[in-house]
């Protein structure tokens, strides 16, 4: 296995001032006996609602972050000990943060990573090459980093952690902020990575259709612990998930009758909002709906990940969780 | 070698991005000119009353005057250096890049340090500096020698200055903030670099505990140096011992703070 985590833990200890001169300490568990192993060329969507532990994750794989307890190996290496050699074969990129030279124009950075990584000359010219060409930022190799937009810049970050061919790429919310046709390029570009070159990717996100185009396998994280881990079907039924159809009659009508398949959540005016499980089709659902009623126009809404995280945690979660933090004076 | 080329691409890196703000060097310059200026005045006045004060002639103490404007920013005396930039990542938790990256942290912060320092000192060093030559009388040395000693004195006061800036900028691993700690380098800098008064004129105990303290090595060092006022070999080995036990504190901070410590966010 290129990815194993073995009952792996994080606690952090937190001091807080509670009055004048007195603080409290507290143990925050930000991952919990996690275990999970992830092949070489698999494509993982890593998902869990705010502070579940997704980025301390990624921190102890990348070895910048020394586990509480538990068994850590990535290709072979165990990060936190050997921080430097697994450096060379794993690529990092943070949503939030940048790897770029903020003053500096972009073809600073990677003049810097060619070096950093050592990378042969005839492979950094073709690797930029297609990475540029690819993410289309040809024109903005000479601009400063700090007058690029988010999504260029994120876009610039990418490529500043493939030029050295890494083995896996871990992306920690790398659609954060981006718009639509922004995204859409790094999906692309994404989906491309991982089935020429083979890379193994390991996702954080918000987004689910980030989830929904890229990956095959999701892991579910909450409160620290692995909840869920299989296809992102499963965590659909599992969450008993429920796409909307938004329908626009030509008038005010009551409430469609759409049969077993759907129900009216909501209606306003000749605007009318049916919800129906994620995992059938729409297809005749609309064409129901089309053969009996004057129809205007209609979308679809796709579930929202966080809604689907909380059902599927509420539907396994029987047990009340524990607290994610537990005082302990 | 493939390190070196890394530190060297680091260093020029530190160069130009120092070098892209332009309005804060012509600022500099100007601030540092006119700084000069009150300052030899000042100075003039002061030898007037005690001629042969700290063993200087007024010439001297013009010079000192001079070489202290051009090296203000370049050894960063008051802070405003990387590691100011060094304090805001570790404080942000923006630190995490620069770990799992494969390059030493501190060999890559002093060579963009060294590489800042390079652009302060010919940016907004030098012009001051070449002011307070043509307008006063000044106590430069003829010979090349001197000036090639001057040269690696100020290498090594850079060295030395780096490595001041680094352990505190190590120590918000810990804080947390780096506010306290900048108002204490800033205070610290100015006042035992020399940068009021030269260290040689504080008379007594005190100034023998000036004199030693790693300060000493940032500006009284390589002006003594440059006006020929003390051995060669001396200054040198008392800038090197610093920079040694700087650098190597500097280490043992490093890999105790990358250890123990945190990544800050998410
Ligand atoms: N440096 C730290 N000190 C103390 N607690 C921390 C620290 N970093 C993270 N935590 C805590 O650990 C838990 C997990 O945080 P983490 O950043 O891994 O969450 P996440 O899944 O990435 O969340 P998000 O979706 O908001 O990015 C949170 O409860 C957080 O408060
Ligand atoms: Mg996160």
């Amino acid at each position: 296995m290129f990815i194993e985590v073995d009952g792996v833990e994080k606690v952090f200890e937190v001091r807080k001032k509670t009055g004048f001169l007195k603080r409290e300490r507290r143990q925050v568990r930000a991952v919990d006996s996690l275990s999970f192993t992830v092949a070489r060329g698999e494509m993982v969507g890593y998902i869990g609602p705010n502070g579940a532990g997704k980025s301390t994750t990624i921190k102890m794989l990348t070895g910048i972050l020394t586990p509480s307890g538990g068994r850590l190996r990535v290709a072979g290496i165990d990060p936190s000990r050997e921080r430097m050699r697994l450096a060379h074969r794993i690529g990092v990129v943070f949503g939030q943060r940048t790897t770029l030279w903020w003053d500096l124009p972009l073809i600073d950075s990677y003049r810097l990573m060619h070096r950093m990584y050592r990378i042969p000359d005839a492979r950094y010219a073709e690797n930029l090459d297609r990475l540029v060409e690819l993410l289309s930022l040809e024109s903005l190799l000479d601009v400063p980093v700090r007058q690029l937009s988010l999504g260029q810049r994120m876009r610039g970050d990418i490529v500043a952690a493939l030029l050295h061919d890494p083995d896996v790429l871990y992306l920690d919310e790398p659609t954060i902020g981006l718009d639509v046709i922004s995204k859409a390029k790094v999906r692309d570009f994404l989906r491309e990575l991982n089935t020429e070159r083979g890379t193994t990717v390991l996702l954080t996100t918000h987004d689910l259709q980030d989830i929904e185009q890229l990956c095959s396998r999701v892991m579910v994280i909450d409160h620290g612990r692995l909840m869920y881990d299989g296809p992102l079907a499963g965590l659909h039924e599992a969450g008993e998930s429920e796409r909307t159809l938004v329908v626009d009659l030509e008038r005010e009508l009551p409430p469609i009758d759409a049969g077993p398949a759907a129900r009216v959540v909501k209606v306003e005016g000749p605007r009318q909002w049916l919800a129906f499980p994620a995992s059938e089709s729409a297809a005749p659902l609309v064409a129901r709906i089309a053969a009996e009623y004057p129809l205007a126009d209609l979308s679809v809404r796709e579930p929202d990940i966080e809604a689907v995280i909380a059902k599927m945690l509420r539907s396994l979660g029987d047990t009340p969780k524990p607290p994610p933090d537990r005082a302990t004076a | 070698m493939g390190a070196g080329r890394l530190y060297t691409a680091v260093a020029a890196g530190g160069f130009r991005r120092y070098a892209t703000y332009r309005a804060a060097t012509a600022a500099g310059v100007f601030t540092n000119t006119a700084f000069g200026i009150i300052l030899v005045y000042t100075y003039l006045a002061l030898w007037d009353e005690k001629p042969h004060l700290g063993g200087y002639d007024q010439a001297q103490a013009v010079t000192y005057v001079w070489l202290g404007q051009c090296l203000y920013a370049t050894l960063a005396i008051q802070g405003g250096g990387v590691e100011k930039d060094l304090m805001e990542r570790i404080r942000t938790g923006a630190i995490a890049i620069d770990l799992y990256r494969p390059a030493d942290l501190q060999l890559w912060w002093l060579a963009t340090d060294l590489g800042r320092s390079l652009f302060q000192m010919l940016g907004r060093g030098v012009i001051p500096f070449l002011v307070g030559a043509v307008f006063f009388p000044m106590a430069l040395p003829a010979d090349a020698g001197t000036w090639a000693a001057f040269l690696v004195a100020l290498f090594l006061a850079m060295l030395v200055s780096f490595g001041i800036r680094y352990l505190v900028a190590l120590s918000v691993f810990w804080l947390l903030d780096g506010m306290g700690v900048n108002q204490v380098l800033m205070v610290t800098g100015i006042f035992f670099s020399g940068m009021t008064l030269p260290l040689n004129v504080f008379p007594g105990a005190f100034g023998e505990v000036v004199r030693v303290l790693p300060w000493a090595a940032q500006l009284q060092m390589p002006a003594d140096v440059l006006m020929g006022e003390t051995g060669v070999a001396g200054a040198f080995a008392f800038q090197a011992a610093w920079a040694v036990a700087l650098l190597a504190a500097g280490r043992l901070l490093q890999s105790a703070a990358t250890r123990r410590v945190v990544v800050q966010g998410g």
